[in-house]
C-alpha cells in the first residue's frame, strides 16, 4: 500500500507540472509595455515554486517507500543534522529565494504603479456599473465634463450624468460603449464607479485595477500591438457580473483618429 | 522547565441524569465536541451538495437538473440555474464550508472533546459557556440557511461580502437585501460562540493541566488548538463588529461602508461619507487568520497521528510549535495580500507581500519536519497515517501557489481567478478536510468505542486523494489562462475555450463528492456495528489514550486526575520494555528528547 502512495504522489506531481512546462494554458501573450516584468517575475516565480513542488512531493514519495517496511529490530534513525540544519536550510535557502522573489517582484510593482503618466499621454475615462463599461473621451478641449450623479440615467443614455446645458466641457465629450486606443501611445485611464465594486482587467495589456465607489482611480499603460482584445470585471458585481465585459481595440494612429470621429458624429 | 502546573478544580460537576443534560443542553466537553461534529458533518453535506450543483452548472450552463426547482422555484424556473441563484448558491457553499464544517469540525469539534482530555483535566473551566457556544453555533447554522427560504433568497456577494455591493440593499440585486441581514446575523452569531469557545480552549490549556503536564509535555494536537483558540479570540473580535457595522447600514440608515453619490437602477442612493474599502481591511483582517484557524488544527492533528504512526517523536517538537506559532503571528501582518489590486495604497501592497513571502519560512520549515520525521521511521500504513500523509502532500501543493499570490506584480494576472480558487481549495479546504478525516480514523476509537471499517476507509481515502487532485490542480491552470472566477457561464470569447477543462473537474468533483457517500456509511455502520476497540487500539502514549473507557467517563479519568512523567512522544525508548511509555506511566526510562 505505501508502496503504491509513493508512486501515486510521483505520478500526480508528475502529471501537473507536465501543463505547466509544456504551457497548454498559460498567460495570453503579452502586448504592453510594462508587461515584460510582470512575465518574467512570473517564469523566475514559476521556476522556483516547480523546483520546491517537485522536490517536495518526491521527496515525501521517497520516505513513504523507504520506511514505511517492517525492519525488525532495527530502531529509530535520526535525519542527519536534526531539526536545527532544517530551520537554518530554510532561513538561508528559503529566506533568500522569497527576498529576492519580493525584491524582484515590488521593483515590477513599483515600475507600474509608483510612476505618474507622461505629460502627453491621453486621457481617457471608464465608467463601470451593473453591468456595462461605458467609456469617455475629452473631445478636442481636452477636458472631461463634471460627473452629475443625479443626472446619471441609462433611460435616457445620460450614462455618465453630463449636463450638456450647463458644462460647455461635457458638450465634446465623446461616450462611447468599446474602448479603443491608438497603438505606442500611453494612455491614462480615470477609473470611476457608479455604483458597486467593479474591476478592469485585460490580460494581455497586464492592467488590473478594481473600480471603489467613491475613489477615483488610474492606471496608465502603452499597448504596443493592433488588435482586438477583451475587457472583463474580475470583482463580482451582482448577478451579471459573468456578462460584464467590453472590447478593446488596439488600432493604428490613424485608424484610431477615425473611429473617434467617427464615435463623435454619433453623439 | 518541569513545572507542576498549578491545576485548579473549577469545572466539577455531576453526572447529568436526564436526557436533555446529557444529550441536548450537556456541559460536558465530549458531548459538546460530538454535538460540534455532527453539525460539521450535516453543514459539509449541505455544502457538497451545493457544490455539485454549481459544478453542473459550470459544465453544461444550460442543463436542466431534475427536481431543482423544488429548492428555488424564482432560482432554478424549468429545473434551469439562473445566473443569480449560481451565485447565491455559490455564497452559501462558501460560507457554510469556510465557517460551518472548516472551523468547527478541526478547531471546535476535535478540540472540544481532545484538548481538556490530552492537557488531563475533567472538563473545560466554564462549562456553560462552552455549551452556549455551540447552542449559539447552532441557531447562526439556521440563521444562515433561513436565507433559503426568504422572498429572493440568500445573499450572492460571496462569502466576502465586499461593501457597497453588500450594504446597500435589495437595489444591488436578489437576496441583498434580508440575505445580507440574515448571513451577517448569522456570521455575528457565529464569532460569539468561536469567542466563548476560545476562551475555554485557552483557559483549559492554561489553567487545567495536570500535575507534571508542561506546557512543553502537551501533544502537538493541543498545541495547535491553543494557538488556534488566540487567532481566533482576536480574529472573531474584529469580524462580529463588522458585521454589526454591516447590518447597521442595513437597518439604522448608518453608512459605514457606503459612500456618497452611488447610482443604481438610476436612483441616487441615499447614504453619504462611508468607506468601501474599510469593509474589506475589516474583513481580511479576520480573514487571513481564518485560513490558520482552518488548517493549524489540521497541521497539530496530523502530527500527532503521525507521530503515534512513524513510531518516533517529531525531529523536533518544539520547531513544530514554534513555527505554528511564527504562522499565526505573521497571519495578521499579510491580510492585505488579498487587496493587491483593490486600490489600496500601492505602497502598501509591497509592505503586505514581504511578510506574505517570509510566511514561506515558517510553513517550509513544517514541512522539512514532517519530511526529516518520517526519514528513519517505522511508518505503519493505515487509513489516519494516509490521510495525515496526504495533508502533507496538500499543503505542498496548496503553499507553493502562495509563492504566486504573496507578489503584487503576479496577482495582477492571477487576481479574482481560479488560480486563487486552486490555492484556496488545496490549502484550507482539502489539507484541512484531510485533517479532519485523519482524526475521524484515528479518533473514533476513543469517542465512540468501536473501530471503523479498515478497508472502506482506504478506498475512501484514494477516491478522495487522487479526486482532488483531479479538480484543484486543474483549477490553477484555469487561472494562469485568465479564468474569472464568480462566473456563472463563461461567455467572454477568450474563456470559451476553457470550458472542457471545467467539465472534466465538474466530472471528477461529482465521482470525488459520492465517494464521500463511504465516509458517512463508514461513520455510521462503524458507530452501531464497528468491532469494539481495544484500550489502546494505536499504541499511543497521550492522555486520551489513559482513561478508563471508550467513550471516556463523563469526568475522563474516573475520579482521579492522572499525573505525567514524560514528553508527549515516547516512542523508540531504549531500555523500555515496550516501544512506546504512556505519558502517565511511572516508568523510569531515558527520555527520547529531540535535540533542537
Amino acid at each position: 500500500m505505501a508502496r503504491i502512495f509513493a508512486v501515486t504522489i510521483i505520478v500526480i506531481a508528475i502529471v501537473s507540472a507536465i501543463p505547466i512546462l509544456r504551457h497548454t494554458w498559460w498567460m495570453a501573450p503579452d502586448i504592453s509595455t510594462h508587461g515584460a516584468p510582470i512575465d518574467e517575475q512570473m517564469s523566475e516565480t514559476m521556476a522556483e515554486a516547480g523546483i520546491s513542488f517537485l522536490a517536495s512531493q518526491i521527496l515525501l514519495a521517497i520516505f513513504i517507500w523507504k520506511f514505511s517496511q517492517s525492519r525488525p529490530g532495527e530502531r529509530i534513525r535520526t535525519f542527519p543534522g536534526g531539526a536545527m540544519t532544517m530551520v537554518i536550510g530554510a532561513f538561508l535557502l528559503v529566506g533568500t529565494e522569497v527576498l529576492a522573489l519580493g525584491a524582484f517582484g515590488a521593483k515590477a510593482w513599483a515600475s507600474i504603479y509608483f510612476t505618474a503618466p507622461a505629460a502627453n499621454a491621453m486621457p481617457v475615462q471608464v465608467q463601470a456599473g451593473q453591468f456595462a463599461f461605458y467609456f469617455r473621451y475629452p473631445g478636442p478641449d481636452g477636458k472631461f465634463g463634471p460627473i452629475h450623479p443625479e443626472m446619471i440615467s441609462e433611460a435616457t443614455q445620460n450614462v455618465f450624468g453630463l449636463d450638456l446645458d450647463h458644462d460647455p466641457d461635457s458638450k465634446d465629450d465623446v461616450v462611447t460603449a468599446e474602448m479603443a486606443v491608438p497603438v505606442n501611445r500611453e494612455i491614462h485611464l480615470l477609473m470611476h464607479s457608479k455604483d458597486v465594486g467593479h474591476s478592469f482587467f485585460v490580460p494581455e495589456l497586464r492592467v488590473h485595477q478594481d473600480f471603489v465607489p467613491g475613489l477615483d482611480l488610474s492606471v496608465h499603460f502603452t499597448a504596443n500591438k493592433v488588435g482586438r482584445y477583451e475587457i472583463v470585471c474580475t470583482q463580482l458585481c451582482g448577478l451579471g457580473h459573468y456578462n460584464m465585459k467590453a472590447y478593446l481595440s488596439v488600432l493604428s494612429q490613424e485608424d484610431f483618429g477615425n473611429w473617434l470621429k467617427q464615435q463623435a458624429s454619433m453623439q | 522547565m518541569h513545572d507542576m502546573s498549578a491545576h485548579v478544580h473549577v469545572a466539577h460537576h455531576a453526572p447529568p441524569t436526564t436526557f436533555i443534560r446529557k444529550y441536548v443542553f450537556s456541559l460536558d466537553h465530549k458531548v459538546i465536541g460530538k454535538q460540534y461534529y455532527g453539525l460539521a458533518l450535516l453543514a459539509a453535506l449541505v455544502g457538497m451538495f451545493l457544490s455539485w450543483l454549481m459544478r453542473l452548472h459550470l459544465g453544461w450552463t444550460n442543463l436542466a437538473i431534475p427536481g431543482l426547482h423544488l429548492l428555488s422555484s424564482n432560482g432554478a424556473p424549468g429545473n434551469v440555474m439562473t445566473p443569480e441563484y449560481y451565485l447565491q448558491l455559490m455564497t452559501m457553499h462558501a460560507t457554510i464550508m469556510v465557517f460551518f464544517v472548516l472551523t468547527t469540525a478541526p478547531f471546535a469539534a476535535f478540540g472540544n472533546y481532545f484538548l481538556p482530555i490530552q492537557v488531563g483535566a475533567e472538563d473545560m473551566p466554564f462549562p456553560r459557556f462552552n455549551m452556549m457556544s455551540f447552542w449559539v453555533t447552532f441557531v447562526a447554522f439556521f440563521v444562515l440557511v433561513s436565507s433559503f427560504f426568504v422572498s429572493d433568497g440568500p445573499t450572492l456577494g460571496g462569502w466576502t461580502q465586499y461593501a457597497p455591493l453588500s450594504a446597500v440593499g435589495k437595489v444591488a440585486g436578489p437576496g441583498e437585501g434580508t440575505g445580507v441581514i440574515l448571513w451577517a446575523t448569522s456570521i455575528g452569531l457565529f464569532c460569539i460562540g468561536q469567542l466563548l469557545g476560545a476562551l475555554n480552549f485557552i483557559t483549559t490549556t492554561l489553567d487545567m493541566r495536570t500535575k507534571g503536564m508542561s506546557l512543553w509535555r502537551l501533544p502537538l494536537s493541543t498545541w495547535g488548538w491553543f494557538i488556534t483558540s488566540i487567532m481566533g479570540l482576536t480574529a472573531f473580535a474584529v469580524l462580529l463588529p463588522a458585521c454589526v457595522l454591516l447590518i447597521l447600514d442595513h437597518v439604522a440608515g448608518t453608512s459605514f461602508f457606503v459612500p456618497s453619490n452611488l447610482v443604481i437602477n438610476d436612483q441616487l442612493q441615499p447614504h453619504s461619507g462611508g468607506s468601501t474599502l474599510l469593509w474589506q481591511h475589516l474583513f481580511w483582517f479576520f480573514g487571513h487568520p481564518e485560513v490558520y484557524i482552518a488548517i493549524v488544527p489540521g497541521m497539530g492533528m496530523i502530527s500527532h497521528i503521525l507521530v503515534v504512526n512513524m513510531r518516533r517523536p517529531m525531529l523536533s517538537h518544539r520547531t513544530l510549535i514554534y513555527s505554528f506559532g511564527a504562522l499565526a503571528v505573521l497571519s495578521y501582518m499579510v491580510y492585505g495580500h488579498h487587496m493587491f489590486v483593490s486600490g489600496m495604497n500601492p505602497v502598501s501592497s509591497i509592505a503586505f507581500s514581504f511578510p506574505t513571502l517570509i510566511i514561506t519560512i515558517p510553513s517550509t520549515i513544517l514541512v522539512l519536519v514532517w519530511l526529516g520525521s518520517l526519514y528513519g521511521a517505522k511508518l505503519r500504513i493505515n487509513t489516519a497515517s494516509l490521510f495525515a500523509l496526504g495533508f502533507v502532500s496538500m499543503f505542498i501543493s496548496g503553499g507553493v501557489s502562495g509563492f504566486f499570490l504573496a507578489q503584487p506584480s503576479i496577482d495582477i494576472m492571477l487576481h479574482a481567478t481560479y488560480f486563487v480558487v486552486g490555492h484556496f481549495h488545496m490549502v484550507m479546504g482539502v489539507a484541512a478536510m484531510f485533517g479532519i478525516f485523519a482524526g475521524t480514523y484515528f479518533w473514533f476509537p476513543k469517542m465512540f468505542g468501536r473501530m471503523m471499517n479498515e478497508t472502506l476507509g482506504r478506498i475512501h481515502f484514494w477516491l478522495t486523494f487522487v479526486g482532488t487532485y483531479c479538480i484543484f490542480m486543474p483549477f490553477h491552470y484555469l487561472g494562469l489562462a485568465g479564468n474569472v472566477r464568480r462566473y456563472q457561464a463563461f461567455v467572454v470569447d477568450y474563456m470559451q475555450p476553457l470550458v472542457p477543462v471545467h467539465k472534466f473537474i465538474t466530472v471528477a468533483a461529482l465521482l470525488t463528492g459520492a465517494s464521500q457517500l463511504i465516509f458517512v456509511y463508514n461513520l455510521i455502520h462503524s458507530r452501531f456495528w464497528g468491532k469494539p476497540a481495544p484500550e489502546n487500539p494505536w499504541q499511543a502514549t497521550s492522555l486520551e489514550w489513559s482513561t478508563p473507557s471508550s467513550p471516556p467517563p463523563f469526568d475522563n479519568f474516573g475520579g482521579k486526575l492522572p499525573v505525567v512523567y514524560h514528553d508527549p512522544y515516547q516512542y523508540g525508548v531504549e531500555g523500555s520494555t515496550g516501544d512506546y511509555v504512556m505519558q502517565d506511566s511511572p516508568e523510569q526510562i531515558q527520555t527520547v528528547r529531540d535535540e533542537a
